[in-house]
C-alpha cells in the first residue's frame, strides 16, 4: 500500500493546475470563434503577443468585440458553470443523492417565477432589475423549502428533497400561468431565460458573481473534508467527530446561494450541476477535497464551450445555451447511466 | 453512567440505566428486540441525548464534550455501512483520522501510519485499493474495525456489528476484537443478538428487557435458563459449553407456537 494512492495537497494542486490550463486554451479557443469574420490568425498574434504594446496592433472594432464582447461573455460563462458545478457537488453529497442538481430545492422555480415577473412588468429597464427579482424569488424558495424540512431543529435531508420538488413542480405551474397571459415580445424573454441566457455580460455583473463565488467556494471547501463523512451517511459523520447540524446547515446554504447568484444573472442553465460531478467522480473518486476545485474549474470550461457553440451554431442568430447542455448532457448522462456504476 | 433515562417522544426506551464499565473490559449487552440495545449504543456515543441522568468517560460528561473530542475517545462499529458513492477501504479507515485532524489540514505521513497499521491488524491492506461497496460483507466490517482503530479511541462500540455475518466471520471478528481488547486495553461494549457469542468472548453481560437491566454480572450468573427464558419470552436449555465451560444456549422449537401449526 502506498502513500501515493491516497489524496494529498500536492495531487489537488496539479490536478487544479491541469484543469485550469485546460480553461485557459478553452477561452482562447473560445474568443477566437466568432460570427464576426476577423482574421483569427492576426487577432490571435495581437492577442497573445500583443499585450506589452497594449494590443495595439488590433483595429479598434476588433478591441472592442474581444474585450468588450467575448472576453467579458467567456468569464462569464466560466463563472456560472463553476458556480452551477460546485453546488451541484455540495448537494449531491448533503442528500446523497446522485442524481440531486443545484436546482433541486426549488432555487430554478422560485427565480424563474421573479425573473418572469420582472420580465412581465417591464424591469428590464432598471439595472440589475431582473436578476434582482430572481435572486428574491430564489432566495424566498430556498428559505421555504428549508421552514418545511426543518425538523425539531435539524434539517432531514429527505424531507428537503421532497419539499424541494413540491415547491418546483408548484411554481412551473405558476410559470405556465404567467406565459398563457404574456404578450408575444415578453414570451420570446421568458423563453430565453427560461433555457439560460448569457448574453446579458458586462464587467458589473462579471465582478459582483466573481466575488460571490469566491466566497462561496471557499466556505464549501472548508467543510470538504466533513463532507467525505456526510456521504458516508450522517450517524456516521457525527460518530467521526462531525458537528453535522452545523455542517449541513452553512453547505446548504452556501449551495443554494451560489446556485442562487448564477440563477438570477443568466436563467436556468441545466444538466451543467447534474453531469460535471459525475464526470468528476469517475475521473477522480468521490473525495470531495479533490472533487470541489476539479468540478469548479472542469464545469467552467464545460459551459465556456457550450456558450461558444450557442452563440456560433446558427449565422445570425444565438441559442440559449441551456439547449446545448441539455442536448449534450442528457445522452452524455444516459451513457453513464448504462454502462457505469453511479 | 448513571441513572440514565430516555425516550422517543413518548415512548420510554430506556429506564433507570445506571452502570459502570472498567477500562479494558469487554462488556455485552444482549437483549430482545426493541430492549434498549441500540438507544444505549447512540446514548453513550452522543448521539442521542438523555433525559436524565449523565454518562460519562474518564469522569468527563459527554454532555460538554465537543463531537470532534468525543470521536477520538469513542469509536463505533456499525451494523453494516452501505455508502452510495464509492470510497475505497484506504479513504474509509483514513476518515478514522478525521477527528484528529484540523479542518482543511490534509492528512500527513503520521496519520497515514496509524491507518495503514490499523489495516495491518484487521488484515485490510490488500482490500485498500478496493470500493468499499464491492467488498465482501466480512471484508467490510473488517475495514470498518480498522477505521475504528484509526480514530486511536479508548472505546469501541459494537453495534450489533456481526448482524449480517455467517459464523465464521462472527466468530473472526469477535476474535479480532478480543484481541484488540486485550492486545491493546482496549474497551469494549458490544451490542449483539448472538447470546452464544456474547457468552464466549465478554467478561460481562448485561441483559436489557424493555428498556431496564434485568441482569448484570459475568456470562454463567446473567445466561440461565430462567433469565434468558423470562427476557425473552422463549424457552431455551442452558448447559455448559463443553469446551470451555461457558454457557451455551440452545432454542427449544415450540411445536405448538410452530410454522406448522398455522
Amino acid at each position: 500500500m502506498k502513500r501515493s494512492v491516497f489524496i494529498s495537497p500536492s495531487k489537488v494542486g496539479w490536478v487544479s493546475a491541469v484543469l485550469v490550463g485546460l480553461f485557459v486554451i478553452v477561452a482562447a479557443v473560445a474568443i477566437l470563434t466568432g460570427p464576426a469574420g476577423i482574421s483569427v490568425v492576426s487577432v490571435a498574434k495581437g492577442l497573445f503577443f500583443g499585450w506589452r504594446e497594449g494590443f495595439d496592433t488590433l483595429g479598434p472594432g476588433e478591441k472592442t468585440i474581444l474585450f468588450s464582447i467575448r472576453l467579458p461573455r467567456i468569464i462569464f460563462a466560466g463563472i456560472v458553470g463553476a458556480a452551477l458545478s460546485t453546488a451541484g457537488v455540495v448537494f449531491q453529497a448533503l442528500l446523497r443523492n446522485p442524481l440531486a442538481d443545484p436546482y433541486i430545492l426549488g432555487v430554478s422555480g422560485g427565480s424563474a417565477v421573479g425573473a418572469i415577473t420582472g420580465i412581465i412588468i417591464g424591469a428590464g429597464c432598471v439595472p440589475f432589475g431582473i436578476p434582482a427579482l430572481a435572486f428574491l424569488g430564489a432566495v424566498l424558495t430556498v428559505a421555504l423549502v428549508f421552514i418545511i424540512g426543518n425538523r425539531e431543529g435539524r434539517l432531514d435531508s429527505n424531507t428537503l428533497l421532497l419539499a424541494g420538488v413540491i415547491v418546483n413542480a408548484f411554481f412551473s405551474a405558476v410559470i405556465m400561468f404567467f406565459i398563457s397571459i404574456s404578450s408575444n415580445a415578453d414570451l420570446h424573454n421568458i423563453a430565453f431565460w427560461l433555457m439560460g441566457d448569457m448574453s446579458l455580460a458586462d464587467w458589473d455583473k462579471i465582478m459582483l458573481m466573481a466575488l460571490l463565488l469566491a466566497i462561496g467556494a471557499v466556505v464549501v471547501y472548508c467543510y470538504a473534508r466533513p463532507l467525505n463523512l456526510i456521504v458516508a451517511g450522517e450517524e456516521t459523520a457525527m460518530q467521526l467527530g462531525v458537528d453535522v447540524k452545523r455542517t449541513k446547515m452553512v453547505l446548504f446554504l452556501s449551495g443554494s446561494l451560489m446556485t442562487a447568484i448564477a440563477v438570477s444573472f443568466t436563467g436556468i442553465i441545466g444538466f451543467v450541476g447534474l453531469v460535471i460531478p459525475h464526470m468528476m467522480r469517475m475521473a477522480l473518486g468521490t473525495d470531495h477535497r479533490l472533487l470541489l476545485p476539479a468540478s469548479l474549474l472542469f464545469g467552467a470550461s464545460f459551459l465556456v464551450v457550450a456558450d461558444t457553440i450557442a452563440r456560433v451554431i446558427f449565422p445570425d442568430m444565438e441559442l440559449p445555451v441551456g439547449v446545448i447542455t441539455a442536448l449534450c448532457g442528457a445522452p452524455y448522462f444516459i451513457y453513464l447511466l448504462r454502462t457505469r456504476r453511479m | 453512567m448513571a441513572g440514565i433515562d430516555f425516550r422517543y417522544k413518548d415512548v420510554w426506551a430506556l429506564r433507570d440505566i445506571s452502570f459502570d464499565v472498567r477500562r479494558g473490559e469487554f462488556l455485552g449487552i444482549i437483549g430482545p428486540n426493541g430492549s434498549g440495545k441500540t438507544t444505549l449504543i447512540r446514548l453513550i456515543d452522543g448521539i442521542l441525548v438523555p433525559e436524565k441522568g449523565r454518562i460519562s468517560v474518564n469522569g468527563n460528561n459527554i454532555r460538554g464534550m465537543r463531537r470532534r473530542d468525543l470521536a477520538r475517545l469513542i469509536a463505533v462499529v456499525p451494523q453494516d455501512s452501505a455508502m452510495i458513492f464509492p470510497f475505497s477501504a484506504l479513504e474509509v479507515v483514513m476518515m478514522g483520522r478525521s477527528p484528529h485532524l484540523e479542518m482543511l489540514r490534509f492528512e500527513g505521513e503520521r496519520d497515514f501510519e496509524i491507518a495503514r497499521r490499523a489495516m495491518e491488524v484487521t488484515e485490510t491492506i490488500s482490500l485498500a485499493n478496493r470500493s468499499i461497496d464491492r467488498l465482501s460483507g466480512g471484508e467490510r466490517q473488517r475495514v470498518l474495525i480498522a477505521r475504528a482503530l484509526a480514530q486511536e479511541p479508548e472505546v469501541v462500540l459494537l453495534d450489533e456489528s456481526t448482524a449480517f455475518l455467517d459464523i465464521k466471520h462472527q466468530a473472526a471478528f469477535f476474535g479480532l476484537m478480543k484481541g484488540l481488547n486485550e492486545g491493546k486495553g482496549l474497551t469494549v461494549l458490544a451490542a449483539t443478538h448472538d447470546i452464544n457469542l456474547a457468552a464466549a468472548y465478554c467478561d460481562r453481560i448485561m441483559l436489557l428487557k424493555d428498556g431496564r437491566i434485568h441482569s448484570l454480572g459475568v456470562p454463567g450468573d446473567v445466561i440461565t435458563e430462567s433469565n434468558i427464558s423470562e427476557v425473552y419470552e422463549t424457552d431455551v436449555l442452558v448447559d455448559a459449553n463443553p469446551l470451555n465451560g461457558l454457557p451455551r444456549i440452545t432454542l427449544i422449537a415450540s411445536k405448538e407456537k410452530g410454522i406448522c401449526s398455522l
